[in-house]
């Protein structure tokens, strides 16, 4: 009786999640679907545009500026052991354009907006807002998801750039506070090795990213329930999902990434 | 559209609005059973009920933001239960829907809520606009909240602004869900007013409420709901001289709100 307890239980938690991962896949599906089909909604996708962009950037900058003035101390105490400080720069640029960069703007984006999405739709939800946008014969979810979804999306590779570029700046500080680097060398060592191929699929990957915070965050403001208890866990979920999808999703997108572009020591 | 009522319900043929055996039930609990009636049109027709008897979801199964587990929801000789969203869609442009909490979007100033449906789906330019939602905002008494943030008003100022919000595209259908509750005596009975004048310029007006005075003032049919069934129905003096004793407490009872 108990096993049999447990073994349902272990079931029921399985099918829980399947139908959950079904749900949010269907969901993210639709929102590709609808953002192909008008009305466009190009004044809320820029409305978010500005929400998501312009008032991250200067968490994005701040992070970026700091995450850049620590790997520079961390490659410096590294690259010193061998004599190779000249490669401040350059291993710095690598490491924040292909990867740091990348990675940890996906995270605080999923923490500032996805917290964000998840909270303003589940509120609208268990306000009736959204059945409200709906009686007042507009789309709920191309209104509320999918316009959040697109600027998502083309908010988070222009973020990714300039925390790549504060990095970037924030690695010159702390080096030229060390050696008295000037600006004008240390901006061309950091692009010595740098090639397209470093910067492009990395930045695009993060497309990717932003549509897995926004799809998530939505679906799960969509079906909040509980009231106010609910929005605080849409809230927190949402950043959390969105968090664990991101570095999972990095995995798969670092190895395609490698597929088509090979690692070639230069 | 353009911003006018549409095509108005006196002049079409048939009822304005048609439940037929419509059931409906939630997490297992029946919350319609079996319920049927007609709204002729430009008429107004008051749902009464205790709470949690399932007005709300009737006034949702038809403007089809609730889907009948069984039964047909026919508006304006449209069947809206087989429409797509797109046709569904086109069919509540001609309604207007006044929330039990008013629903006010709370990311737009009141004014914007009242022009927001304006906005969406007629041509008139903007400045036309807002004197319209202006006027819906006088015809409750709102003009003053104009600029305001719904966070800013009081429940039945809320009220208020989502029945102007309601009325905006002049709707033929309007579906009021509490309208006075939340609101003082006088206002509730301005409310009623503005209510009578909108059915006698031919709106078919859909009311759920608790406050049997403004049902008596407003309704040209009342139904009595309980336990998801309609178990009295008639004019006012029909369900005055029943001698159910649920329709006669409710009839008796003249508290508001």
């Amino acid at each position: 009786m108990h096993e049999h307890s447990l073994v349902d239980r272990v079931g029921a938690a399985v099918l829980s999640v399947l139908e959950f991962v079904g749900a949010l896949a269907t969901f993210g599906g639709r929102a590709i679907v609808d953002a192909f089909r008008p009305p466009f909604e190009v004044g809320e996708i820029v409305r978010h545009l500005y929400q998501f962009g312009m008032r991250s950037m200067p968490l994005i900058l701040m992070s970026g500026f700091a995450i850049g003035v620590v790997l520079s101390m961390h490659t410096r105490a590294t690259l010193a052991r061998f004599g190779a400080e000249a490669m401040i720069p350059a291993g710095l640029a690598v490491a924040l354009v292909r990867e740091t960069g990348p990675l940890t703007a996906g995270l605080l984006v999923s923490g500032r907006v996805g917290a964000g999405i998840g909270a303003e739709i589940g509120a609208m939800r268990v306000t009736e807002q959204i059945d409200a946008l709906e009686a007042n014969a507009v789309d709920a979810f191309k209104f509320l998801a999918v316009t959040r979804v697109i600027a998502c999306m083309i908010a988070m590779p222009l973020l990714t750039t300039m925390m790549n570029f504060a990095g970037i700046f924030g690695g010159y500080v702390a080096e030229a506070a060390v050696s008295g680097m000037s600006w004008q060398l240390y901006f061309e060592r950091s692009f010595l090795y740098l090639a397209f191929s470093d910067l492009i699929p990395a930045t695009l990957k993060t497309i990717v990213f932003g549509y897995l915070i926004a799809v998530v965050a939505s679906y799960l403001g969509f079906t909040t329930s509980r009231g106010t208890e609910g929005v605080g866990e849409a809230s927190t979920r949402s950043v959390v999902m969105a968090s664990i999808l991101i570095i999972l999703s990095d995995v798969i997108l670092v190895k395609i990434i490698f597929f088509f572009y090979p690692q070639v020591p230069a | 559209m353009t911003g006018e009522a549409a095509t108005p319900a006196a002049q079409r043929s048939g009822p304005a609005v048609k439940l037929e055996h419509v059931s409906k039930s939630f997490d297992g609990r029946k919350v319609l059973d079996d319920v049927t009636f007609e709204i002729p049109a430009a008429k107004a027709f008051v749902l009464l009920g205790r709470s949690g008897t399932g007005k709300s979801v009737t006034l949702k199964h038809i403007i089809g933001l609730v889907q009948p587990d069984q039964g047909h929801v026919i508006v304006e000789g449209r069947d809206i239960t087989q429409l797509d969203r797109r046709a569904l869609s086109d069919i509540r442009k001609h309604m207007g829907f006044l929330f039990q909490n008013a629903a006010l979007f709370d990311s737009m100033t009141v004014g914007d809520n009242v022009a927001f449906p304006m906005r969406r789906h007629t041509d008139l330019a903007e400045k036309e606009v807002r004197e319209r939602a202006k006027q819906k905002l006088a015809d409750v008494g709102l003009e003053r909240e104009f600029d305001k943030m719904p966070a800013d008003l009081s429940g039945g100022m809320k009220k208020r602004a989502g029945l102007a919000r309601a009325m905006a595209l002049d709707p033929s259908i309007l579906l009021v869900d509490e309208p006075s509750a939340g609101l003082d005596p006088i206002t509730a009975s301005e409310i009623d007013d503005l209510l009578v004048q909108r059915k006698r310029g031919g709106t078919t007006l859909v009311v759920v409420t608790h406050n049997i005075p403004s049902a008596r003032a407003i309704g040209d049919e009342l139904a009595l709901l309980h336990d998801g069934r309609i178990v009295a129905r008639g004019t006012v003096e029909d369900l005055d001289r029943s001698d159910d004793p649920l329709v006669q407490a409710f009839m008796r009872s003249e508290g508001g709100g």
